[in-house]
């Protein structure tokens, strides 16, 4: 049985599965409960100064079903004293000390106050810190959270502040609402951090009522835009993470965070360069009891690989992310339909014909009835057919190039070579 | 919240009662299929494919867009969804119940092979019920043309042809026999599947647009006619011939003028007006098709312990559809085949046995084989072995027609100018039962003929008019 044991950064876990700094973890009760579930670990509820709370402060988003797909929310850190935190923090590390208990913390900008909150948690015996610069809504107002992830000045210096005074690991957990996640990241390195979890909630507003007109959630009739994560967010922050794992100046140990509901979602964040992923909204879906397919599926799925531990995924995937110019212009794939699985919801034919390139035919059989079938001339492989398709695997992508040397637009743009002065087609000129 | 609870919030989606339906007629007992719920609604929209050309619709005799109708119902647009379901069926409320929906949308469904076909009959329903209960009338008269239509038959094909009408702009006058409009839809569909409200709102939202109504109206030359034909081709541009078809034709045999010999569509009729009905505890139905199955029903919910089903076929060959036997069954209704009845028997004038024998094929006909007979004891015989056809009707209107089927073309036009023919009355000889949804694309399609010839008259009436001006030297 595959090994899903971890070393994060220094922090020792038994599994890869941690709960994210969220109301999940909003007390020991709750992180007691999670760690007979089977997470790995827990990141507990932000700590720092007192604050108040709001009443309603959720919001979902469903594809119908009332399935939730994407949630907002405005509540802040913990509302409830430090003293008691660390208290029941304490507790859980007696009850599970094999499980690593990781305390988020956010402070105003003042050097001392941090030194005091590093010092006042580590008391508690938590085994890392995470330093929450992600949190855009209410504290990022007050020039916290995301207000200092989105300055890299900030975060450099607040990340250095706290690792002159930790002994544990320093992991700085970022915000996605940035133009360029790697500058952030770079400047938690700078500063020292030992790892970086990624990414924190988008900002969003995510409804309107249609019969009030308030936002959704409303307080007292005002909305606030909030922060957005769930399972619509995952390519959000699959991609941010594939950013800082191919970027030679991050370099350090990264907790993937996002949308992660499954042990295929993890998978794909492992192969990405996570060392840990983060779940919060799935358990706030479904609660603890999750954890149990995580790990299920992800030793199944391990062993079914021949892969003796969960670190043979990380980063596997790294070097297959690339830019966009780098890809090979002559690879070519194209459509093809199994009559034999099709239903004929003709929803392949619709959408190449009304949003991509025509190319997907209704044939008429003899015995009744029609075949879809693909203009193999002219599709250009775009996949919008297999992705519309209701049955899976019904329509493949087939590759039809000639498999010759690849050829990217970075080479067919390159400027010529000096030994080429003076000579050489001038005609692209 | 989620936001799912604004876009189908409660006020939007509510269960409406429809407070009528508590006025109905005796239910006898549970309805057949009760309306989905809120949960089962929202699930069974978004579970459809939303397919392009969707086969459904093909399926569908009145070609209800059906992706679109429950888009629209997972969307939240209620309103939108019953227009879609209204606009293209004006019985939509009634097929949503009565249609055999494994035989048409849900048997087309892309579903059907692999997983379970979407639920399109009670999704049709649950949009309808809204309709109903919500009060929004639909639908408006056309700008008046000035031209008058008679339409005889207020069942579902007249129904059906009056509204198309009056929305086209035709002044309309329904002929009803009967007291009530809706026909089988009123009076012959059981309650448990079609209750009587149902049938009586789709006709008020007909009525609603100004269709003048004439009940109790029987056109014809017969001696219990009160319109004559002749009044009415005078009083009309156009005459749509509706009326459905007419009672059940006796069995000829011996004793079926005794007490107890009951017609299946008076049975069925009686029976959903609650009037007193006494079938005994012993009740043999003759005949197989889907109005035998809701008398046979009929019989054992108003208490009768032994009902049976007699069929001079064999299984395959009954006109009943699949799930109406299968209700039936279950019910507790027996099915006996191959036997013909040969005479009934009674003490007192009233019914006591019926006399049976097996029948064998003789060039296709079951034929009663000597010294097969065997004596049952009954308390009501039932005749549902189809209907009579209106021949004394269409005679009346020297409409040609073929063993009392009128004889039409595409255009639904008979023989006779300026009378059409729709629904029932023109359903010729097949597997299965005619259907309300049939009569319902019928009457579409007789009143947009209709329509097409009385604007060509006005458009030959200019032209004549022309030519006259022309004559007196005005035109160039």
């Amino acid at each position: 049985m595959a090994d899903l044991s971890v070393d994060f950064a220094g922090i020792r876990s038994p599994n890869p599965f941690w709960l994210a700094s969220a109301p999940p973890t909003n007390t020991g009760y709750q992180v007691l409960r999670a760690f007979e579930a089977g997470w790995g670990g827990a990141v507990w509820k932000t700590l720092g100064d007192p604050i108040v709370n709001v009443s309603s402060r959720f919001g979902g988003l469903d594809a119908g079903n009332r399935k939730v797909i994407g949630f907002n929310n405005i509540e802040l850190i913990t509302d409830r004293p430090l003293d008691v935190n660390l208290a029941e923090i304490a507790d859980c590390k007696r009850a599970y000390p094999d499980r690593p208990i990781v305390a988020s913390l956010m402070m105003e900008m003042d050097r001392s106050r941090w030194h005091e909150l590093v010092r006042r948690v580590e008391t508690a015996g938590v085994d890392g810190l995470e330093l929450n610069f992600g949190c855009p809504h209410g504290m990022s107002e007050r020039g916290m959270g995301s207000a200092v992830g989105q300055d890299p000045e900030l975060i450099e210096l607040c990340t250095r502040w706290v690792v002159e005074a930790a002994s544990v690991p320093v992991i700085v957990k970022l915000t996605p609402n940035v133009t360029d996640i790697r500058a952030a990241a770079r400047a938690a390195v700078r500063g020292g951090a030992h790892a970086v979890s990624l990414i924190n909630t988008i900002n969003s507003l995510i409804g309107i009522d249609l019969e009030t007109w308030n936002p959704i959630p409303h307080v007292d009739g005002l909305g606030a835009h909030g922060g957005y994560c769930g399972p619509a967010v995952k390519p959000i922050a699959l991609n941010m993470l594939g950013d800082c794992a191919r970027d030679p100046q991050v370099g350090v140990p990264l907790s993937g965070i996002g949308g992660i509901a499954t042990w295929r979602d993890a998978v794909e964040f492992f192969l990405m360069g996570a060392g840990t992923v983060q779940v919060c909204t799935a358990v706030m879906h479904h609660g603890f009891r999750i954890v149990e397919d995580m790990i299920d599926g992800l030793e199944n799925y391990l062993d079914g690989r021949g892969l003796a531990s969960v670190n043979e995924l990380v980063g596997k995937s790294v070097p297959r992310f690339v830019d966009w110019n780098d890809l090979n212009l002559d690879y070519r794939v194209v459509a093809r339909i199994d009559p034999q699985t099709c239903i004929r919801c003709n929803k392949c034919y619709i959408a190449c014909e009304d949003a991509a390139h025509q190319c997907i035919d209704r044939i008429a059989r003899s015995s009744g009835g029609h075949d879809l079938v693909v203009d193999e001339e002219h599709c250009v492989g775009c996949n919008l057919c297999a992705i519309v398709c209701p049955v899976e695997s019904c329509i493949t992508m087939v590759r039809v190039d000639d498999g010759a040397a690849a050829h990217t637009w970075r080479e067919r743009t390159r400027p010529a070579a000096p030994a080429a002065f003076g000579g050489g087609s001038s005609s692209e000129r | 919240m989620w936001l799912r609870d604004v876009s189908l919030g409660k006020r939007i989606l509510a269960p409406l009662r429809d407070a009528e339906a508590e006025m109905v007629a005796p239910a006898l007992g549970p309805p057949i299929a009760e309306p989905l719920s809120q949960l089962d609604v929202l699930l069974e929209a978004n579970r459809c494919l939303y397919c392009y050309d969707a086969p459904c619709i093909a399926a569908c005799p009145t070609g209800i867009d059906i992706p679109a109708f429950i888009k629209k119902i997972a969307t939240g647009n209620l309103l939108g969804s019953a227009r879609t379901i209204m606009e293209a069926n004006p019985l939509g409320a009634s097929c949503a119940r009565v249609c055999p929906t494994g035989e048409l949308c849900e048997g087309a469904c892309v579903y059907e092979h692999d997983a379970a076909p979407i639920r399109i009959g009670a999704l049709q329903r649950h949009a309808t019920d809204w309709l109903a209960a919500s009060g929004v009338r639909l639908f408006a008269a056309g700008p008046a043309t000035g031209k008058r239509v008679a339409v005889v038959g207020g069942g579902p094909a007249g129904l059906s042809a009056a509204r198309e009408l009056a929305r086209l702009g035709h002044a309309v006058t329904i002929f009803e026999a009967g007291d009530e409009l809706g026909g089988l839809n009123t009076y012959g569909i059981v309650p448990f599947r079609l209750p009587v409200d149902v049938a009586r709102w789709e006709a008020r939202q007909v009525v609603e647009l100004g269709v003048e109504v004439r009940t109790g109206s029987l056109v014809g030359t017969g001696p219990e006619a009160n319109v004559s034909p002749g009044s009415v081709l005078r009083e009309f541009d156009a005459v749509v011939l509706a009326p459905g078809m007419g009672s059940v034709p006796r069995l000829g045999i011996l004793g079926e003028d005794l007490d107890g010999v009951e017609d299946a569509l008076d049975v069925i009729e009686n029976a959903k007006f609650g009037r007193p009905l006494a079938l005994g505890s012993r009740v043999a139905v003759i005949g197989a098709g889907n109005t035998a199955i809701d008398a046979a029903t009929v019989a054992r919910r108003l208490g009768a312990d032994d009902v049976t089903i007699w069929y001079r076929r064999g299984p395959a060959e009954m006109t009943a559809y699949g799930f109406e036997v299968a209700f039936a069954r279950a019910e507790g209704v027996a099915f006996k085949f191959g036997r013909v009845p040969v005479r009934i028997e009674g003490v007192n004038g009233a019914v006591t046995a019926i006399v049976f024998a097996q029948t064998e094929i003789i060039d296709g006909v079951p034929r009663a084989v000597a010294g097969t007979e065997e004596r049952v004891a009954v308390t009501s015989v039932i005749r549902a072995i189809g209907q009579s056809k209106h021949v004394a009707l269409f005679d009346s209107f020297g409409v040609a027609h073929e063993r009392g089927v009128p004889i039409v073309d595409a255009e639904l036009r008979t023989s006779a100018t300026r009378v059409y023919a729709a629904g029932d009355c023109i359903f010729r000889v097949g597997k299965t039962d005619a259907m309300v949804v049939v009569a319902a694309q019928q009457g579409k399609e007789v009143a947009a003929s209709v329509d097409r010839s009385l604007r060509d008259d006005a458009i030959n009436g200019v032209l004549r008019n022309d030519a006259a001006g022309a004559a007196t030297g005005e035109a160039s």
